[in-house]
């Protein structure tokens, strides 16, 4: 599918219906999305046919994208109810059975050792509410769920880039930064004064170094 | 909760060594048709607890023709033998009912097909 007729299908997706500012709730972005996904699978593969696994899924935007791009199976992982309700409404509307919702939290996350999926993609939360320290959690715990040559796309401020690329080179993994970005983070409470801030995100993709060869 | 699902959570309560395989209690389960894609059931064998799928097919009594083994290369040929087992890890889901972890007895209710892991501080 062509990333622009993804992003359209994209613009679909109810977006949260009660978001709550203590776990960092908005919407990605469709457009953001659809590059993600694009990318994932146009230029590496890492959706079609594959299990993949979404860690903090809130409406459902990385999840729907993974399906529309092929994806054969989609594991979702969500705290929150009404994320988890606004989830449901999104995958009715489009029609998707491949995907299993597991109400849970990332950093005790709910899956044995011994399943691994093939890719994770996610957009965590920056740790910018009282919860520092927990996009690497998110981090961790998607490590802790990949096949050895799986691969985890995800979202960083870019303030942290050379903390996270330190930490995984060091494991023998390799960090690629395939976009910088800028994330519009709605305040979303009267008591703040700007309405929206602006923050600086890497697009990052973390592999094995092995991958990288058509592995 | 599709079978796939109920065999790759444990549970994470506190003094839980293992929290796997959680057990079952259903009072709903829906049947649905799903794409069949042999490759990727093919794949994900080698991923699977494979007795405790069959003993959970089993209870919920869509077991029929499912292999009480894997062959040693955790590898599959025949198609129809692949149609079964694509039909119970994906096709069977239980919409309403309950997991329990096996080493602490909590309970974790299933609800709309969507298990609810969540645990609190103390937990």
């Amino acid at each position: 599918m062509k990333r622009k007729q993804l992003e359209s299908y994209l613009q679909d997706v109810d977006h949260f219906s009660d978001p709550k500012i203590e776990l960092e709730q908005y919407p990605t972005d469709p457009h953001l999305a659809a590059s993600v996904v694009y990318t994932a699978q146009s230029g590496y593969g890492d959706i079609e046919d594959k299990c993949v696994l979404d860690l903090g899924a809130g409406c459902g935007m990385l999840t729907i994208g993974s399906v529309l791009s092929g994806a054969a199976c989609v594991v979702s992982v969500e705290l929150d109810s009404s994320a988890i309700q606004d989830m449901r409404g999104n995958l009715a509307e489009f029609e998707i059975d491949n995907v299993e919702v597991i109400q849970g939290d990332v950093t005790r996350l709910p899956i044995r050792q011994g399943f691994k999926f093939d890719t994770v993609i996610m957009n965590p939360p920056f740790g910018t509410k009282n919860n520092s320290g927990i996009d690497m959690a998110f981090l961790e715990a998607a490590f802790g769920a990949i096949v050895p040559h799986g691969v985890v796309y995800s979202f960083h401020k870019t303030s942290t880039r050379d903390f996270i690329v330190k930490k995984f080179e060091d494991r023998g993994l390799r960090v690629t930064v395939l976009a910088e970005m800028k994330f519009k983070i709605p305040q979303m409470y009267k008591m703040h004064r700007k309405r929206e801030v602006l923050v600086d995100v890497d697009f990052i993709r973390i592999t094995g170094k092995l991958s990288d060869c058509g592995g | 909760m599709k079978l796939l699902t109920h065999n790759m959570m444990r549970s994470h309560c506190k003094g839980a060594v293992n929290g796997f395989p959680l057990k079952l209690n259903f009072s709903q389960v829906n049947i649905k048709e799903i794409e069949f894609n042999p490759d990727f059931i093919n794949r994900m064998l080698s991923r699977l607890e494979w007795s405790v799928l069959v003993d959970t097919a089993t209870q919920l009594g869509v077991n029929e023709g499912l292999p009480e083994m894997l062959p040693e290369n955790q590898e599959i040929d025949d198609e129809e033998t692949l149609k079964k087992i694509h039909h119970v890890l994906l096709e069977v889901e239980v919409v309403e009912g309950e997991l329990e972890c096996p080493e602490t007895g909590k309970k974790f209710p299933i609800s709309k097909g969507i298990p609810d892991m969540r645990l609190n501080e103390d937990e």
